[in-house]
């Protein structure tokens, strides 16, 4: 056909190894996981935009960037330019304006085509959302442009070498001296860390417990602000993580966010959005998995028939799909109840959260499977699907956490 | 230099990376809930004029499609790619998804000759100094609505564009066309229908603040009897079947050039 050589083709090499044939394979028609099902006219062309971008400018480096351990920056601007720097930040700043659901809609495209790269890309938002909502004026004009074009780039620093799932009882102490802080302490597992230019920090000012916690903002060449060595992960290689180190690193109080004593809050606040997004992330690496395996079962042929024909590994793919739409439900109805504000939407963003980052590993594990050797060979992303969902379970609280969020919510007075 | 009125004339199509499949009954592919896009080739067409408008050489981009109700979605896109108003020329009757369609054209929508008719009664209307199509659809490959359209209007007309230029004075542009024999370099004097090919540019993706954007630009609806200012001429062609193209079978391998004639030969090739 004479069209051979159109634009879409053009970008994505029409003749993609098994390996990118990741959202970006032949379609069937009507397919039951389709993602873009129940959606918006808009949603879906944000949704299109988003499958495209990842197609083109993520998926053909996504192993790169693992292998070399590469921070995509210009790639992320490209992102950015596209209005996915600030998706939920007012649109007066910078931000695109949009809802919890279409930004869920929107990761979950983007993982599709780098996994990791989208998660740092989710955990950028949450932090200009926390600057946006929480911030003064000054504070938003100041900061949120820039994270929204990417033009720099954010952290979150909660977590401490001795706080975790703990998180109300870190050590970081920002002593009040004139107009300025002076921070002592460091966290740990911080994405980004070092190579990020604004770090939103929980320290604390007060008494002890989560009252006595705020959140400053600091930007990176501040005197007293070092990092640690870059961690060696076994997925999210696309996202350097260090230690960040303070060490009686003076800070200005006009960078406090909110009072003081709401920085626990804040943080919390942020992670609702956060726990949506990271398991958008888990959404969009399973339903690539989903669609490797697919492709795969076609193609192998074992005792004279492709693994297609064999019913043990038909029904396993037909549960990885109805677990998978499953997830998706939980994770999209927690962003509508979110966005409409709803009591009980922080408890609805950890169900979703546990379910999904639970779930979508389990497809991709068994995704991995269905390939046989050759899902452990690098040269295949579903591997790098695997490793890359891994720590979805672990960050933006345990799933262990989840459940406690879950049953104190079911089990208080 | 008085900034220029562009027409762009963009098609709906089954997107590009569909597995395509043979309806029940033979005559159409299927459509139902299956990925449509705007044709590739009408993205690039759309792409250079909001870069004419950009550089201030085109004042006004105004995107036109012929088909059903559903080819609005293609002009959202083509407004969220930055066209400044869209019309969308409504085929009456039953969708092309039930295979009848009034042109029956092979990619079930209009057919060339009409998406042509109804586009000129278009550029009567609106008066643009420059139309920009892309080179073929991709359902149906015709590659014959710009070189008809501009047989209508009497225009010249300029395909398998790869380069263009507009002259200082805007009334003509220099284009570069990729033919057969190499590229091949023409004046044309406005106005004139263009067609794009592949390596005119590259399109933009369309920005979240875009698509925005694009749903307060305005979409006007025209039934096409109404454009024409008379009945739909009937179809002019048929489809009598529509066939998958056969499963491949293997290949046979021969050990020498003697060998494989021989082999040909036996099957009546040569």
């Amino acid at each position: 056909m004479a069209w051979c050589g159109a634009p879409r083709a053009a970008r994505l090499r029409p003749l993609l190894p098994a390996r990118l044939r990741c959202g970006a394979g032949r379609r069937r028609i009507a397919s039951c996981i389709d993602p873009s099902a129940g959606l918006t006219e808009e949603q879906k062309e944000f949704q299109s935009i988003a499958l495209g971008f990842a197609a083109k400018e993520m998926a053909p480096h996504m192993a790169e960037w693992d292998e070399k351990e590469i921070f995509p920056v210009d790639t992320m601007r490209k992102a950015a330019q596209l209005g996915f720097g600030g998706i939920y930040v007012k649109p007066d700043v910078g931000g695109s304006g949009l809802s919890r659901l279409d930004t869920s809609i929107i990761f979950e495209a983007l993982s599709t085509g780098c996994t990791s790269t989208t998660a740092y890309m989710s955990i950028h938002n949450m932090c200009a959302w926390m600057i946006d909502t929480f911030g003064s004026e000054e504070q938003r004009r100041r900061f949120c442009p820039s994270l929204c074009s990417m033009e720099q780039f954010a952290s979150y620093c909660l977590t401490e070498p001795g706080s975790g799932s703990d998180a109300a009882s870190l050590l970081t102490s920002a002593q009040r001296k004139g107009d300025t802080y002076v921070l002592n302490g460091s966290k740990a597992f911080i994405s980004g860390g070092g190579d990020t230019d604004v770090y939103l920090v929980m320290c604390r000012t007060g008494g002890p417990g989560p009252k006595g916690i705020s959140c400053l903002v600091l930007e990176k060449g501040t005197p007293g602000l070092s990092f640690g060595k870059k961690e060696r992960k076994v997925g999210w290689n696309s996202q350097p993580t260090r230690a960040v180190i303070f060490e009686d690193c003076v800070v200005p109080v006009s960078n406090r966010l909110g009072a003081e004593g709401q920085g626990f809050s804040i943080a919390m606040k942020g992670l609702n959005g956060g726990r949506i997004n990271i398991a958008s992330c888990s959404l969009g690496a399973a339903h690539a998995s989903v669609l490797l395996a697919q492709e795969h079962l076609r193609i192998r042929k074992q005792f004279g028939e492709p693994l297609a024909n064999n019913q043990y590994l038909q029904f396993r793919l037909a549960e990885m799909a109805t677990r998978l739409v499953a997830a998706r439900l939980m994770v999209r109805n927690a962003a509508r109840a979110l966005q409409e504000e709803r009591d009980e939407a922080p408890v609805l963003c950890s169900m979703a959260k546990l379910f999904a980052t639970d779930a979508c590993f389990e497809i991709c594990n068994q995704a991995l499977q269905m390939h046989g050797g050759y899902g452990y060979l690098k040269d295949y992303a579903v591997q790098q699907f695997v490793r890359d969902v891994r720590v979805h379970q672990i960050l933006e609280g345990t799933n262990e956490v989840m459940r406690m969020i879950v049953a104190r919510s079911l089990l208080q007075a | 230099m008085a900034p220029l009125k562009v027409l762009v004339g963009v098609k709906r199509v089954i997107d590009f990376a569909v597995k395509v499949r043979v309806a029940p009954g033979g005559h159409v592919v299927q459509e139902q809930g299956v990925k449509h896009s705007l044709n590739p080739f009408c993205e690039i067409a759309l792409e250079e004029a909001v870069r004419m408008r950009e550089r201030g050489e085109a004042a006004e981009v105004i995107a036109a499609t012929v088909g059903s109700r559903q080819s609005q979605d293609a002009l959202r896109t083509a407004l969220a790619l930055g066209a400044d108003r869209a019309v969308l020329v409504e085929l009456p009757g039953a969708g092309p998804e039930q295979g009848a369609g009034p042109g029956a054209g092979p990619g079930q929508g209009a057919g060339p000759p009409l998406v042509a008719a109804a586009l000129a009664k278009l550029v009567e209307r609106e008066k643009p100094q420059l139309v920009l199509l892309g080179k073929q659809a991709i359902d149906d490959d015709c590659n014959q609505t710009g070189q008809i359209l501009a047989a209508i209007l009497d225009w010249s007309q300029g395909t398998f564009l790869s380069r263009l230029e507009l002259d200082p004075g805007s009334s003509s542009v220099r284009i570069q066309r990729e033919v057969d024999g190499g590229l091949e370099q023409l004046r044309l004097q406005l106005p004139t229908v263009l067609t794009a090919d592949l390596r005119l540019n590259q399109p933009r993706y369309a920005t979240l603040p875009n698509i925005m954007k694009a749903k307060k630009k305005p979409l006007e609806v025209q039934p096409l009897e109404q454009l024409l200012g008379g009945p739909v001429p009937p179809p002019r062609l048929r489809v009598l079947r529509l066939e998958e193209p056969p499963v491949r079978q293997g290949a046979q391998r021969v050990e020498s050039v003697p060998a494989l004639l021989e082999r040909l030969a036996a099957l009546g090739r040569i």
